[in-house]
């Protein structure tokens, strides 16, 4: 079952959580919704839902207007962030519900309800309550009653906030099993972008009620399309520089941005993610490297700290002549082989291997 | 999960026994002993007298019925009401929901016997209803639904104000969990708010009669005083007390006072399930992984 949301706007009071959003969910995607808290993204799930109403605009089923369909007829299911399983019930009873509202005979209620539970690995625990229960078997509990309604597609608002690491990493990748294997449309929402990107077929970043860009994972964190997306996904260094002639100049290194070809010169951002700075010796000098914005040339720096972080080592440097701080992220084993000592007071080169260049637009905010 | 002990952090041995010989000599003087010496006097004559006294006196005994006939009434009213408004409040936001919330306290805080008054005004033959209820030959002042009427007054706050806290901590995703499952409005009810209030519930219904059963003030201006008519237990209690009829007095009071026991017991009970639900609210909510 596809999804497309047309238009949609949705206020409360004076606050605007979202301002004529569309979007498009191809049939048996799973899609993640991303964003900070306060985007929009869990009240577009919940009007996608039916569990809120839209102030404007259209949702649409494969080619069916079902926007003022009350929730209860949408069959969707829905996993809320904190599970809402229904307390005074077993898990048996929660699974069941769906079901015992729809007066299915009680025989293929137990059977169905003993197919999810095997499904979600939980036979042998009809009988408990949802208090006996650990935090990521709620969490099961919750999908297998979304489930057992047979939906056409599945909601799902922050699945994994509530869970440790662990557990967390380990239900993520069932969850993408278990799509694998029904291939059931499936919209999440999060805000954690790991959490998106190794999850999720498609990405919607989303901000202040508007979604700043769709794509696939790579697509997304390769091109982002604005500078929040950017800065959005992890750590990113922003400077200001100049761009004219369809050139961008960083600390007079330049990088290709063919966007802008026009000779007048004017203000423009760069940023560079961390993990794309290269750091060398100051005396062996960068060669020009390629990438979606060209930069040639290196930056000599000097550096200010530097922290272990397990496989990474984040150094901070100051480029010569400059107050900004630059972080350069560098693989341990890499930082390891340099030819040199990576110690505060240490000169070194800084080599961008890519470099992306944002013009400030009116819709720029910071 | 650890139950947290609280103490007092800095109390020494003699404050602390000083503070405790005070409170249960404050408890046991303003409320063991009176209370135990209507029951010494309620049976002084022995449990034959007391018996005849309740039994074998026909305005005593319609005292006792309309009693046990007004109060659940008026309990069952505010339970309907209590439920439909505590929903309201704890599951929308509109203007003037805090002063309707306000209002739910009015009872509390006016004398029992303004609201007879005001009853009075309202519905009595002067009052400002008089002429249609004259005209629909409806007598609710000096009446069985006067009582009604007050004694609902009185007890309006305990079930909503009971049910409006919990509401709110449950919160609406279960009752939204409901519905996006496919159940109708009277099913998420029945199947899911219901049962996740009932011992809040059942705990201001078990305050609304206690309340109920005893309510004198409201009542003695609605009621008209008529014994045999409309007496309930506390009015027969006081009239017989003016009557020096002591013994028949303390004998209608110990049924009002072992009310007053069970209703304690009754309350110790659900609050060790209200408790126990809390907790597992708070569980539920928990982020820690428990192993299971």
């Amino acid at each position: 079952m596809s999804i497309h949301v047309r238009d949609i706007s949705k206020s409360f009071g004076a606050f605007k959580a979202l301002d004529r959003v569309s979007l498009d969910v191809p049939d048996g995607t799973l899609l993640a919704l991303l964003g900070p808290s306060g985007s929009g993204k869990t009240t577009l799930l919940r009007i996608i839902a039916g569990l809120e109403h839209a102030d404007e605009g259209v949702i649409v089923e494969d080619g069916e207007d079902i926007t003022e369909r009350h929730a209860r007829q949408r069959e969707v299911g829905f996993v809320f962030q904190h599970y809402a399983l229904f307390r005074h019930m077993s898990v048996f009873e929660n699974i069941a519900f769906g079901l015992r509202v729809r007066k299915v005979p009680t025989a293929e209620v137990r059977s169905r309800v003993e197919e999810l539970l095997h499904l979600v690995r939980l036979e042998g625990l009809g009988g408990r309550k949802p208090a006996q229960l650990s935090g990521g078997q709620r969490q099961r509990v919750a999908l297998a009653r979304a489930l057992a309604i047979r939906p056409k597609i599945l909601l799902l608002d922050e699945p994994f906030g509530a869970l440790d690491a662990k557990v967390r990493v380990e239900l993520r990748q069932w969850l993408r099993r278990l799509h694998d294997e029904i291939g059931m449309t499936s919209v999440f929402v999060t805000h954690d972008q790991e959490e998106a990107f190794e999850l999720a077929d498609e990405v919607v970043v989303m901000n202040h009620g508007k979604i700043e860009q769709q794509g696939t994972p790579d697509a997304v964190f390769d091109q982002p399309a604005t500078p929040f997306v950017m800065d959005f996904l992890g750590n990113v260094n922003v400077f200001h520089g100049r761009v004219e002639n369809g050139r961008a100049f960083w600390h007079g290194i330049p990088i290709d941005y063919p966007d802008y070809p026009h000779a007048q010169a004017r203000d423009a951002r760069v940023y560079l993610r961390p993990h794309e700075l290269e750091i060398s010796p100051l005396s062996g000098n960068g060669q020009a490297v390629t990438g979606n914005g060209r930069a040639s040339g290196s930056l000599p720096a000097s550096v200010l700290r530097v922290t272990r972080n397990g496989a990474i080592t984040r150094v901070a440097c100051r480029p010569h002549g400059s107050d900004a701080e630059l972080q350069v992220d560098v693989p341990t084993e890499v930082a390891r082989g340099l030819q040199m000592d990576l110690v505060p007071g240490a000169h070194v080169a800084i080599t961008p291997r890519k470099a992306r260049v944002f013009l400030p637009g009116p819709e720029y905010v910071i | 999960m650890s139950a947290s002990q609280s103490r007092a952090p800095h109390a020494s041995p003699a404050v602390s026994a000083a503070l405790v010989a005070a409170a249960v000599g404050i408890v046991g003087l303003l409320i063991v002993v009176p209370l135990a010496s209507v029951f010494f006097e309620a049976f002084a004559g022995g449990v034959a007298a007391w018996w005849t006294a309740l039994a074998h006196d026909p305005d005593t005994r319609h005292a006792i019925w309309l009693s046990l006939t007004v109060a659940p009434v008026a309990v069952a009213i505010n339970t309907v009401f209590g439920v439909a408004a505590a929903w309201l409040v704890a599951r929308f936001r509109f203007p003037g929901r805090s002063l309707l919330i306000s209002l739910f306290d009015v009872p509390f805080s006016v004398s029992p016997v303004v609201a007879g008054l005001a009853l009075v005004l309202i519905f009595g033959r002067q009052g400002l209803l008089g002429p249609t209820l004259a005209w629909l030959d409806w007598k609710v002042i000096f009446s069985w639904p006067g009582l009604v009427l007050a004694t609902t007054f009185v007890t309006l706050p305990l079930v909503v104000r009971e049910l409006i806290p919990v509401m709110e901590a449950i919160g609406p995703e279960e009752e939204m969990a409901a519905v996006s499952l496919g159940a109708s409005g009277w099913q998420v009810f029945w199947r899911v708010t219901l049962p996740n209030i009932r011992w809040a519930l059942l705990h201001g219904i078990v305050l609304a009669n206690a309340r109920a059963m005893g309510e004198f003030g409201a009542v003695y201006v609605v009621s008209g005083h008529i014994a045999g008519a409309t007496d309930t237990m506390p009015l027969r209690v006081e009239k017989l007390f003016q009557e020096y009829r002591t013994p028949a007095s303390m004998a209608v009071a110990s049924v009002l006072a072992g009310l007053a026991l069970v209703t304690l017991v009754a309350k110790f009970v659900i609050e060790r399930r209200l408790e126990a639900e809390s907790r597992d609210l708070e569980a539920a909510r928990s982020t820690a992984e428990t192993p299971a």
